[in-house]
């Protein structure tokens, strides 16, 4: 075997194991209810007063890799007492690819091809917060019809991320025929998806500059079939899910938070606004045209498993309100910028031109050249804040590529919602974190 | 849309005291903690006062509610790579310690629990270090015990 060359080899890492529980100290219940809440010392010293001598009536249990609610390979240890949890160790890695190493390894015209393939359920923001970034290392402006599509694209998707969500949630919590609902009604826009980009998922249809290509005639009357379809199809999971007792026993109450521990949790999107804190990037700092269109950012009030259930029905309607207005105001124009630097010329001139033919072979061989600097940009994907730190030298690969994965923050507070819990809500909370594997991992 | 955001730059020794400052200023949420190694791009531009290292620990974060950001830049030396946590401020900062911990080998002093994340626990080698190999090294297996 080959020895990777690398400097400063360490190796002596501890095992990922949980510690005995009594050997819990002070300082981690601090931590793991969020080192900013300063629990009071009494707290603090009764919490770890409790977990001495309970070393015989706890138990570990392993949960996954392989485990159907797990939405992938989300591992985690539990350990018990009794029925109820005390303690949750996420363990992840298992999807891990080497993402971002591999950006190094892409030229900027290669980017989103990689990006895409993070966050599976919602392509779009992948693309975009990429795009994004190298646009601003490039100072390239956006021509209307550009952003436009784009915000018209990322809120299908959102959508269809959510109905996901709906699927996976309800299947989690034994509404298996709500499974088959939610995958039903997102299959109708992956069905756009493809019609527009030519691809169900990973589209790679947002680039630099702008998208890859216009609209296809007829997409407006296929969106607004989808906006007519999708009302009575939400009344439905309404009737199925949210006036449900059953429903609103398993989830009310379940894995709440407060805002205090989702702030210091770095937690963002529908857990955080679950917890009362209105927080969206598209309100607090518009990005695309975000400031032109009208829509509500829904907060919940307990911070429970309900509460971020709701809010993601609820956002589907907002997306929809969205969707409507962009279809009013679609402006007309370019759907890429003319920026020589940026843009390959399109397909027909290259039959007819050295000049195209060569400027396209130039950009797809050699790329662009970006200038070197730093750039972070964030958008709000549908599980929050997705932000994408992109460091130049000036060639033409990023020099780094980093991707902050809204799920891969947002599982921190999983064992919080977890601890004190009973181990058959253990499933409703790892699901109403809705976290996607392919980007906790990248 | 360029990127605005307030970069403070910082070396190991004034990293903690930083970020602490800036939390009470009321950066409340750590958006994200990540490093860049330098290896191979080591003239990028920085303040003239700063003096260049091999990896830069770079912190984000935001001031809740509202959308002010402030990025942090801390030069890392190569020969000692140990930075102080911030765990004890955000508790957040956990995750993605571990994360640069794992693919860089920075080492977090005082966290609680300084792992591997993403790779296997007895893998060799931090993989988004600059020197490390692409495309040639074998896939590393635990070793089985064999029937006989």
């Amino acid at each position: 075997m080959t020895k990777p060359i690398f400097a400063g080899a360490d190796t002596g890492e501890p095992s990922q194991e949980l510690q005995d529980y009594d050997a819990t100290s002070a300082t981690e219940l601090l931590l793991e209810s969020g080192a900013v809440l300063r629990l009071s010392e009494t707290d603090a010293a009764r919490l770890s007063e409790e977990a001495a001598g309970t070393e015989d009536e706890t138990m570990l249990i392993n949960m996954g890799p392989q485990h159907p609610s797990t939405h992938g390979v989300l591992r985690l240890m539990l350990e018990l007492r009794g029925e109820t949890v005390l303690r949750t160790k996420p363990i992840i890695g298992y999807l891990h690819t080497g993402m971002e190493k591999q950006g190094e390894q892409l030229s900027y015209l290669q980017g989103q091809t990689n990006t895409t393939r993070m966050d599976y359920a919602a392509p779009f923001f992948n693309e975009l917060v990429f795009c994004m970034a190298a646009e601003s290392l490039l100072d390239v402006e956006l021509p209307q019809r550009a952003t436009w599509i784009r915000m018209l694209m990322c809120e299908l998707n959102r959508i269809s991320s959510h109905l996901l969500f709906m699927a996976t949630n309800g299947m989690d919590l034994g509404a298996v025929g709500m499974m088959i609902y939610g995958w039903r009604e997102r299959d109708e826009f992956l069905e756009l998806f493809q019609s527009i980009t030519g691809l169900r998922m990973n589209h790679n249809y947002i680039r630099i500059g702008g998208v890859a290509a216009d609209l296809p005639p007829g997409w407006r009357d296929h969106v607004l079939r989808l906006l007519d379809l999708l009302p009575s199809r939400l009344e439905e999971f309404d009737t199925l899910m949210t006036g449900q007792p059953i429903w609103r026993n398993r989830l009310q109450g379940v894995g709440v938070i407060t805002p205090e521990e989702a702030i210091a949790l770095s937690a963002t999107g529908p857990i955080l606004r679950s917890t009362g804190v209105a927080h969206d990037l598209r309100r607090a700092a518009p990005y695309l045209a975000y400031d032109e269109v009208e829509f509500d950012v829904v907060v919940g009030s307990y911070g429970d498993s309900f509460d971020r259930y709701a809010i993601r029905l609820a956002e589907i309607r907002e997306s929809m309100r969205i969707v409507h207005q962009i279809l009013d105001r679609m402006p007309q124009g370019d759907y890429r910028v003319q920026d020589k630097k940026v843009t390959p010329p399109p397909r027909a001139r290259i039959d007819e031109s050295m000049e195209a033919l060569i400027h396209h072979f130039k950009l797809f061989t050699e790329g662009m050249k970006v200038p070197a600097g730093e750039a972070y940009v964030a958008v709000e994907s549908p599980r929050g804040e997705l932000g994408c730190y992109l460091v130049s030298d000036g060639s033409a690969k990023p020099y780094r590529m980093r991707i902050r994965g809204p799920s891969f923050f947002n599982l921190q507070t999983l064992p919080h919602m977890m601890r004190d819990g009973l181990v058959a809500d253990a499933v409703a909370n790892i699901s109403s974190v809705d976290p996607i594997m392919g980007e906790v991992d990248r | 849309m360029t990127d605005a955001t307030t970069v403070h730059h910082t070396d190991v020794a004034g990293y903690h005291a930083l970020v602490s400052s800036l939390r009470d200023e009321g950066f409340n949420l750590c958006i994200d903690v990540t490093a860049v190694d330098y290896l191979t791009h080591p003239n990028r531009a920085v303040p003239d006062d700063v003096v260049r290292e091999r990896f830069e620990v770079v912190v984000q974060l935001l001031k809740l509610p509202g959308v002010e950001r402030v990025r942090i830049r801390c030069q890392v030396p190569a020969t000692d790579a140990v930075v102080p946590t911030i765990t004890d401020l955000y508790a957040g900062a956990d995750a993605p310690e571990r994360e640069v911990y794992d693919m860089f080998g920075i080492r977090f002093d005082g966290h609680p629990d300084l792992t591997r994340i993403l790779m296997p626990e007895d893998w060799e080698g931090h993989p988004l270090r600059k020197d490390y190999g692409i495309g040639r090294i074998p896939v590393q297996f635990k070793a089985a015990p064999r029937s006989r």
